[in-house]
């Protein structure tokens, strides 16, 4: 992953209102890793995960962050989310599609896997990402056209690229995840809204240590290091004070 | 997974009456609106999300069934959801018109709701029984949180589906702050941007806080439209400005767009960025400053919309562009359309 990002740590955009994120799958692992990097460097961030448990407890964690409750594969939850994000941030320049489902647990031959724990993997991974993504592209259109910049950030893996054995609908879901983002890019990059989807690389997190029990922790990368380069990445991808009056699409960089 | 439904708002059968200056009236495809326009326009729309502004419950005084309808905000800023102005009806639903529904309790100030989860209070009464301006308890995160679980769309009696979040939210739809959809928005998608941008035509965008379309009772009708907040962005007003420097037209992707941009060209002829409130109604005696031309729904006669109107055609050509309506069956009553 790291030859796509720029390795030097990039302090946020200066915006008023402050830079406004949206993140999925925040209450763990990378996703809440990414809450606390952004809230450091001083953006408004919302977060949303299923356990509101779990989410009272970072709110109570990260004072003037916004927890929102909601299940990404539910249809029926994608707009009360959009509705929440863009009432409590007040709109949103950015939004990392965090959230993952592994498909089946323990992981499972493709041959030995459900239609429908496929179709659980493909609704959170890809499906519900679109539908969020496609919720929030009025407000988040709406902010490049103000030159805040926009960014949608899809969070894939090398299983998207690699046919790992057990790792079919997981992989075929975030392979699935990464060429929309492709498209998606090309598509909106006249719209001032880049598209980007990045692998953050195997770390230590309650979703790797579910996939691959025997794995040792030492040897996996901390969430809060994958965390600042994705944070940065994004930060690359936004006009920054300078750049405003820069046509969108002139400072793109590579989509991996 | 579930099969998405068509949505019942941006059908591709969508027909478009095309009015002409000296009154020539042409009928197209709602989709080829693009083709109307030309190198050096400006097209203006409403990035308005709708809220999900009704909310059943009941007065906790008399126990009595009550519907909330969020009608308005009561200052010049839609970023607290906290209080809100409101009409009140009495028990039943949607099915019924407004017209036919039984009245709400008798409200005062200091009245507890209770609104699936939330709770609020009665601030005020705003010159009729039924109109008031309430608070809701609780933090803004937990009140944006019910609202989504509990509010629901206003629905439409001619509607026969329910209408969903999904349904109200046009293409470009962003901040929540309008209370029914900006519903010339859905004219809009995003390769009709793309072809506009081809032809040289600008786009931009304002957030108007779009109000209640009508409430049944012709005394609030009367009050009719609100007060709406607006905010022009800076990239907005500096693109009016600079299109009406070069003679290009600018053109409103509905009525609430004419109205926020009217109110912010009011002196001088200049837009400024910021926030503003539209007030009054805008009718035949308006000298339009600012908006060239509107693409909007079909509206009522009788209603502000309707005349709203007056302020592009005279009487005769609106008269005759009624009675085109009427003659195609093309008028459609899914949506107020703003």
């Amino acid at each position: 992953m790291d030859q796509s990002y720029n390795s030097q740590s990039k302090g946020l955009p200066s915006l008023e209102p402050p830079l406004r994120v949206a993140i999925t799958g925040g209450t763990a692992g990378l996703g809440l890793a990414l809450v606390r990097e952004f809230r450091r460097r001083g953006a408004e961030v919302a977060f949303v995960a299923r356990d509101r448990e779990r989410l009272q407890r970072v709110a109570r964690e990260l004072p003037g962050t916004h927890a929102i409750v909601g299940d990404l594969a539910r249809k029926e939850d994608i707009y009360p989310i959009a509705l929440q994000v863009t009432g409590s941030l007040g709109g949103v320049d950015v939004l990392v599609n965090n959230a993952s489902s592994l498909g089946p647990v323990p992981l499972a031959l493709l041959a030995d896997t459900e239609c429908e724990q496929l179709e659980l993997a493909l609704a959170t991974n890809l499906v519900g990402p679109f539908r969020l993504s496609r919720a929030l592209l009025g407000a988040l259109s709406a902010s490049a056209r103000q030159g805040r910049g926009a960014v949608i950030l899809n969070i894939i893996s090398d299983a998207a690229t690699n046919p790992y054995p057990q790792w079919g609908a997981y992989g075929a879901s975030k392979a699935a995840l990464l060429h929309l983002s492709r498209i998606w890019d090309t598509e909106l990059a006249r719209e001032g809204v880049r598209v980007l989807a990045l692998d953050p690389g195997d770390m230590d997190t309650e979703l790797h240590a579910i996939a691959l029990p025997d794995a040792a922790p030492a040897s996996l990368r901390r969430p809060e290091s994958a965390a600042r380069e994705l944070a940065d990445a994004i930060a690359a991808a936004l006009p920054n004070g300078e750049l405003c009056g820069v046509p969108p699409g002139s400072d793109r960089g590579s989509v991996q | 997974m579930i099969p998405a439904r068509r949505a019942i708002q941006r059908s591709p059968e969508a027909r478009l009456l095309a009015v002409d200056t000296a009154g020539q009236i042409n009928q197209i495809l709602r989709a080829d609106f693009v083709t109307l326009l030309r190198s050096g326009d400006l097209v203006i729309a409403n990035d308005a999300a709708t809220l999900p502004a009704s909310l059943r419950g009941s007065h906790v005084a008399t126990g009595g069934a009550i519907e909330v309808r969020l009608a308005g905000w009561p200052s010049a800023t839609f970023d607290d959801p906290r209080c809100f102005d409101a009409i009140v009806f009495g028990a039943g639903d949607y099915r019924q018109r407004t017209e036919d529904r039984p009245s709400p309790p008798v409200l005062q100030p200091g009245d507890r709701l209770a609104l699936g989860p939330l709770s609020a209070r009665i601030e005020a009464l705003l010159g009729h029984p039924r109109f008031v301006t309430l608070s809701f308890d609780g933090t803004p995160d937990a009140i944006w949180a019910d609202l989504a679980s509990h509010g629901k769309p206003i629905q439409y009696a001619h509607v026969p589906v329910p209408l969903k979040l999904w349904d109200v939210w046009t293409p470009i739809a962003g901040a929540p702050v309008a209370f029914e959809p900006p519903s010339a928005g859905f004219a809009l998608d995003w390769r009709s941007l793309a072809l506009m941008r081809a032809r040289g035509i600008r786009f931009a965008t304002l957030t108007h806080a779009a109000g209640i379309s009508s409430t049944g009772d012709p005394e609030l009708d009367n009050l009719l439209p609100l007060d709406e907040p607006f905010s022009i962005p800076a990239m907005t007003a500096a693109a009016i400005n600079a299109a009406r420097a070069h003679r290009g037209r600018v053109i409103a992707i509905g009525t609430t767009v004419v109205r926020a941009l009217e109110a912010a060209g009011a002196h001088g002829g200049k837009v400024r960025c910021g926030n503003g409130v539209a007030t009054g109604r805008i009718g035949a005696g308006t000298k339009l400053r600012i908006v060239d031309a509107i693409l909007t729904g079909t509206h009522e006669p009788g209603t502000s919309h309707h005349a709203l109107l007056r302020a592009f055609l005279d009487e005769t050509r609106l008269s005759r562009i009624d009675a085109e309506l009427a003659a195609n069956h093309t008028r459609v009553r899914r949506f107020p359309a703003h």
